[in-house]
This record gives structure tokens, C-alpha cells and sequence, in this order.
């Protein structure tokens, strides 16, 4: 009685991914960043003009990932080695993808003046609120009371600071057009961080200024959760210090709708 | 013109089209002639938040497969290390100008030799060399600046070019060569412009594997063997008969030459031999020069820097004397003469013999 | 004339999934589970309760709804509709 189906792919590997697996822990949200990160770049034809340059950090090995150019940058220098890149290619599509040491720690200072400059690039930016490579150290990120490597007894604002929120820094300046922080925890906020890429990826092709998606990433092995639980609390305690949404928008993609 | 000046319209002419530098006293006058220049030949200047960004921005112009240069002085120069041992490891071809002054730390802004341990030991992590390059004068310093250029992209390589306040500063007339042609300068079929036609490209210093970058290292050392067998570079004034041999690089060079025709006429056989690559270093011809000469006399801007490199050549082939002025000091030609004058009476007034 | 509720399948690289099991939680037919056999890895890799619909209270036929595949953070999963 059952008729045999054929059936048609409908989700899978996008292009620009190469076929290797990656290092990433389970349930961490970097591979999933790569996921949205080639699927954008397939859907608008950028891989064989894209120059990308991933951190130091856990995606130091991102060029076994993606089928596109890259170029190794020092820790945090990531937006000054893509600046001059752009400069000197501006017809390119560059990109950084970095993470919270790499781009709100070490390299502040290349990360608000590329900002402040207006640079026409994209940076994603992967905020799991620790240093991952390193084996969990505190890092600007780390949330009031989470214990780090090197914040055993919970990070203190009377020792560490508070909690930088470098993408609100990062809005104020006058050159960027565009910066949303969005989660990667939920299909929901998948599906929502991954127009946030687009659009952010669209503004670099419209010549329009500097974009910024920051994306909240859940970090099992060094929150010391199981994945479930590491993927919750990106939603209800990350998003405490880290409210996501729109930061910035001066693109006007809005009001053309 | 003055030196920097003079760089920065030589960087042009040999196709540099990317500048990125933060100002430093006494190079400021190099990234502000560029400022404008490289606007005229269509290049891209960046006055970068600092040395270190600007190095940086550098590194990614350079892995575009545009020539490139930054500049800085001493301090500035400390904070690029990072970045010149990267490019090291990732082959890149960028030209990094010293123009030292007066140390360490913060210092003062008169002319030094005390970065050539830093320019050729290297002050960055792991083993490489880097070519260094010093003029003693404007016309050297545009021959110099061609010269870089061209061994950067011939080797893949970092070069640094060692000047220091006072040639940075000096106004003289200089001829420049014309413009090269962009066009025909050799491909670079590593570089990264899309993976348009063309498998993707990865540009990275990091290899986990021990064994992969084992033969990485040695990989980079067959390249330090080979600059070292072809890039020699140096100037020997009045050797054939001398008995005393000055070795000096850049401006006391120059000052060691003043004091030489000043010698000569009262018919003291002394001589110059000046290194024009501090790395490689001529150590193969000054040794073989030391061993016809009684009395080889050091004279630099420091403690004793290059003097490590003239013993590494020379051993105990001839007595070694040594003059250092550190701090940003400049000694006229007849401070320098004196030294000489005491190196021949031998009553060790001024300076010092080093015990090899 | 097509059948106005979806049909899907999905196939589970049992080698690249690295046991986070995120897609077992957020499959809306219950049609993913732990399997027993671990991969080369020693995960407990997820698996496509293909065949098995008669055992669970909850499950229901998969829509290819690509959920599993959306939150998946190695791409170890390939959705299918059928035609």
C-alpha cells in the first residue's frame, strides 16, 4: 500500500563549509556560527571573493573550516589586519569572526577604532562570557558570580570590573550602521541570529559602514553544564547582562520594507 | 630632502602602496610626506591607533600581495615585534623603518644605535631573522629603501630599515630612480585575493603538528642560508693599506669617515669598513680583512652591540677596540679621531680594547 | 494530489555527531534518541527512530521540520521532505 517515497535534501553542509570535524566541544555554539556564517556567504555568492580573518582563541583553526580565503592574525589585531586587507581590496568581502578575549580584551583598542573608523567589514563576534582555548579563564565578559579558572570564587566587581558590553561601546560610533546581539541557543534565536548575519552582511556590500553581530554562544565544557543546561542558561542568565536585540541600526533596510 | 622624506618618496617609487604608521619623534616627517604622497600615486595611508594596530594593517595589505611599509622609532619599533615574528612564520613581504633614538624605554629623541640587537636578534618569539638594511647617507637611504622592497618580496621576508634621528632629520639632495612598474613586478601566487578560479587559501604561523613545524623551521632557515650566502652587503674606504679598521654602520659611520681623511693627512693608515647589511652581517669579508689588519676599532651609537657581531668575525685575529656613545649622544668626527689616535699610541685614553 | 501533511526523513552521521543532544530536545515528533552504541569517539550519538513508531506515545511521523538540523552544531544532520 505504501508507495515508495523519493525524497529531496532540504537541509545540509552548506558549500563553503570544507568536510572536516570540527574541534569544537559538544553543544557549542561556534560550529553553528560557522553553519550561518557559510550559509550567508553561499547564499549571496561571496566564497570565492571573501578574505576572512578568524581569532585566536577556539576558532584559531577556523581555515580547516571554511573553503574560503584567511589570513592568521595576532590575538586581537583581527580588525587592523582586516582593515588593511579591505583597504587594499576594497572590491572583497572581509570578514573577522572573533571571540571575546580576541575582540573585547587584547584587541579593544584595533576593535572600537576599526569600529570608529567605519571600516566596510563585518565582524561576528562570539560572546560565551569565558576564554575557552585556554581552559575557562575570566574573561570581560564573565558575568558577576561566575566562576572562572582565574575567578575561583566568582568574578567580583570590587576585584574584576563589571561585565563589558563592548557591542553598546562599539554602537556609539558614528561609523558603524549596524550591530544586533542575538543568541544561538534556540531554533528560534538561530533562525533570528542568522538575519542578523545577513543584514550585517549585506551592509558591507552596500558599501555602508562597519556591522557587528554579537552572538551569544554556549559554552558547555568550561560553564562545567551539560549542553541542555549550558544552553539554557545562555538564554536566561547571559541575556541578564547581554540584552539581546538591536544595538544600532542607521542601514534604513527597515524602512525600505 | 630629509631622510625620512626621502624613504617615503623612495617607498613610492618602488611600488609601495600601503603605509600605516603612528607618529613618533623623529620619523613623524615619513607618515606626514606620505600622508599626502601616497594619496597622489593611488595608495592607501593609515595612521593607525598605534604602532601596533598600524603594523597589523600592514600584515593585511601585505598578505593582499601590495607592497607595504611601516615606520617607527625604538619604542614604537618594541611594540611591532609581535607582528614581525608572525609575518616571519607566515613568509610575508613588508619593509619596517627604525629610525632609533636614545633608550631604553622612553629615552630622548637623539639619534642612537641601541635597536641593533633588537633589529638583528630579533625582539619576537621563536627562530627567524630578518634583513636589516642601514645607510649612512640620503642617496643610500633611497638605493636602501629599492633595495628592501625587493628583498622583501624576493624572500618572502620582513626587512628592516636601520636608520636613526640624526639621518632621519638631515636635509641633502638626492637623485631618485623612476617609478617602477607595478605591473611587471613578479607574481605572488601565495597571496590572498579570493579563491576565485583557485583552491582557498589559508596564510598562518600557527602549525600544531611538532613535525610540521620542524620542517617549517627548517624550511625558513634554508631561506635565512640563502640570503645570507647572496645579500651581503658593505663598503671598505682606504683598507688596501691600512693597519687600523674602523667598523662602523650609518651616521657614525659617516663620522668615522671624516675623521678618516682627517687621519690620512697626518698619515695614519687607518681605514673604514662599513656594513651596509647589519643582517646578514659581512662577517666572512671583515674576517678576512681582520686577519691582514693589527687593530679592528668598533665605533656605535651604544654599549656594544654591533661589537658582538665583529667579534663573532674577527676573534682573535687582530685586537679589538671599542667606542660606544649611548643616550642619544652625537660625537663629532674628532671625538672619533682622538679614539683612533689613542688606539695607535695605545695609552687607552679613550674607549676601550675588548678581551676576546 | 500530494498529501497536505509533510513528510520527512533525516540522516544522522553517527561518526561527525558529537553526543551534545540538543536535537533530541528540540525535535517536536520525538523522533531522535540517544543510541546505546557509542560512535569511534566514544559518543552516544543521536539517532533516527526509523522503523520504530509503533513504541512511543509521543512520536509522530517526521515533518522534516529541520529543527534538529538548525541547532545541530556539527551538521551532522541532513533533512529530507518528500516529494
Amino acid at each position: 500500500m505504501n508507495t515508495e517515497l523519493t525524497f529531496r535534501k532540504v537541509f545540509g553542509r552548506p558549500e563553503t563549509l570544507t568536510d572536516a570535524v570540527t574541534h569544537y566541544c559538544p553543544g557549542c555554539g561556534h560550529s553553528i556560527a560557522h553553519r550561518l556564517v557559510a550559509e550567508c556567504i553561499d547564499e549571496f555568492g561571496l566564497r570565492e571573493k571573501t578574505i576572512a580573518v578568524p581569532p585566536v582563541g577556539c576558532a584559531v583553526l577556523a581555515y580547516d573550516y571554511f573553503k574560503v580565503d584567511m589570513i592568521e592574525a595576532p590575538h586581537g589585531r583581527g580588525l587592523a589586519v582586516a582593515t588593511g586587507i579591505k583597504r587594499v581590496q576594497p572590491d572583497k568581502f572581509v570578514f573577522t569572526y572573533q571571540g571575546d578575549g580576541d575582540l573585547a580584551a587584547i584587541g579593544t583598542a584595533e576593535t572600537i577604532h576599526a569600529a570608529n573608523r567605519g571600516e566596510k567589514l563585518t565582524t561576528i563576534y562570539i560572546n560565551n562570557g569565558i576564554y575557552g582555548m585556554t581552559g575557562g579563564q575570566m574573561a570581560p565578559t564573565t558575568l558577576i558570580g561566575m566562576k572562572a579558572t582565574t575567578a575561583p570564587m566568582g568574578r567580583d566587581p570590587r576585584l574584576h570590573g563589571y561585565p563589558l558590553d563592548i557591542s553598546r561601546m562599539i554602537a556609539l560610533c558614528e561609523g558603524v550602521v549596524y550591530v544586533e546581539r542575538c543568541s544561538l541557543a534556540s531554533v528560534k534565536h538561530i533562525k533570528q541570529a542568522k538575519k542578523a548575519i545577513r543584514k550585517a552582511f549585506q551592509c558591507q556590500l552596500d558599501e555602508l559602514g562597519y556591522a557587528l553581530v554579537e552572538l551569544l554562544s554556549p559554552c558547555p565544557t568550561n560553564w562545567k553544564m551539560s549542553s541542555r543546561d549550558a544552553w539554557d542558561w545562555t538564554n536566561t542568565e547571559m541575556t541578564k547582562t547581554y540584552p539581546l536585540g538591536v544595538l544600532k541600526d542607521t542601514t534604513g533596510y527597515e524602512a525600505k520594507k | 630632502m630629509r631622510g625620512s622624506q626621502v624613504v617615503g618618496e623612495a617607498a613610492v617609487r618602488a611600488g609601495c602602496r600601503f603605509y600605516a604608521g603612528y607618529p613618533i619623534t623623529p620619523q613623524n616627517e615619513l607618515p606626514e610626506y606620505l600622508a599626502s604622497r601616497m594619496f597622489e600615486v593611488g595608495g592607501t595611508f593609515i595612521q593607525g591607533e598605534s604602532e601596533l594596530a598600524s603594523i597589523n594593517m600592514t600584515l593585511g595589505a601585505a598578505a593582499s600581495g601590495v607592497r607595504t611599509m611601516t615606520s617607527s622609532a625604538s619604542q614604537g619599533i618594541s611594540l611591532k615585534q609581535e607582528a614581525i615574528s608572525f609575518m616571519c612564520g607566515q613568509e610575508l613581504p613588508v619593509v619596517i623603518v627604525n629610525m632609533m633614538r636614545g633608550g631604553p624605554g622612553l629615552g630622548n629623541i637623539g639619534p642612537s644605535g641601541g635597536d641593533y640587537f633588537q633589529a638583528t636578534r630579533g625582539g619576537g618569539n621563536g627562530d627567524y631573522r630578518t634583513p636589516v638594511l642601514a645607510g649612512a647617507n640620503c642617496q643610500e637611504l633611497v638605493d636602501i629603501t629599492f633595495l628592501a622592497f625587493d628583498i622583501a618580496d624576493k624572500y618572502r621576508t620582513p626587512v628592516i630599515l636601520l636608520g636613526d634621528g640624526l639621518i632621519g632629520q638631515v636635509a641633502e639632495p638626492v637623485v631618485f630612480p623612476d617609478f617602477i612598474n607595478i605591473e611587471k613586478l613578479p607574481k605572488k601566487d601565495w597571496k590572498l585575493d579570493g579563491c576565485l578560479g583557485r583552491e582557498a587559501r589559508a596564510i598562518h604561523s600557527q602549525i600544531l603538528d611538532a613535525q610540521a613545524l620542524y620542517d617549517h623551521n627548517m624550511h625558513l632557515k634554508k631561506k635565512y642560508d640563502l640570503i645570507t650566502a647572496n645579500e651581503q652587503r658593505w663598503e671598505e674606504i682606504s683598507t688596501e693599506d691600512a693597519e687600523v679598521v674602523v667598523v662602523a654602520y650609518g651616521t657614525p659611520a659617516r663620522l668615522a669617515e671624516s675623521a678618516i681623511e682627517e687621519l690620512r693627512s697626518e698619515g695614519m693608515p687607518v681605514g673604514l669598513f662599513r656594513p651596509i647589511t647589519l643582517w646578514p652581517y659581512p662577517l666572512k669579508p671583515l674576517r678576512e680583512l681582520s686577519k691582514r689588519v693589527k687593530k679592528i676599532a668598533v665605533f656605535e651609537f651604544s654599549l656594544g652591540q654591533m661589537l658582538e657581531d665583529v667579534i663573532l668575525s674577527v676573534g682573535e685575529r687582530a685586537e679589538i677596540f671599542f667606542y660606544g656613545v649611548p643616550g642619544g649622544v652625537i660625537t663629532t668626527p674628532d671625538d672619533v679621531a682622538q679614539f683612533l689616535r689613542s688606539i695607535n699610541k695605545g695609552d687607552a685614553k679613550i674607549g676601550l680594547r675588548i678581551e676576546v | 494530489m500530494g498529501s497536505k501533511r509533510k513528510i520527512g526523513k533525516i540522516v544522522i552521521d553517527r561518526e561527525r555527531c558529537k553526543g551534545c543532544h540538543m536535537c533530541i530536545e528540540v525535535c517536536p515528533t520525538k523522533n531522535i534518541e540517544e543510541d546505546k552504541i557509542r560512535n569511534k569517539k566514544g559518543y552516544h550519538p543521536a539517532r533516527f527512530k526509523e522503523g520504530k513508531k509503533d513504541q512511543e506515545k509521543e512520536q509522530k511521523e517526521c515533518t522534516g521540520c529541520a529543527q534538529c538540523g538548525t541547532v545541530c552544531p556539527e551538521i551532522a544532520i541532513e533533512v529530507y521532505h518528500a516529494e
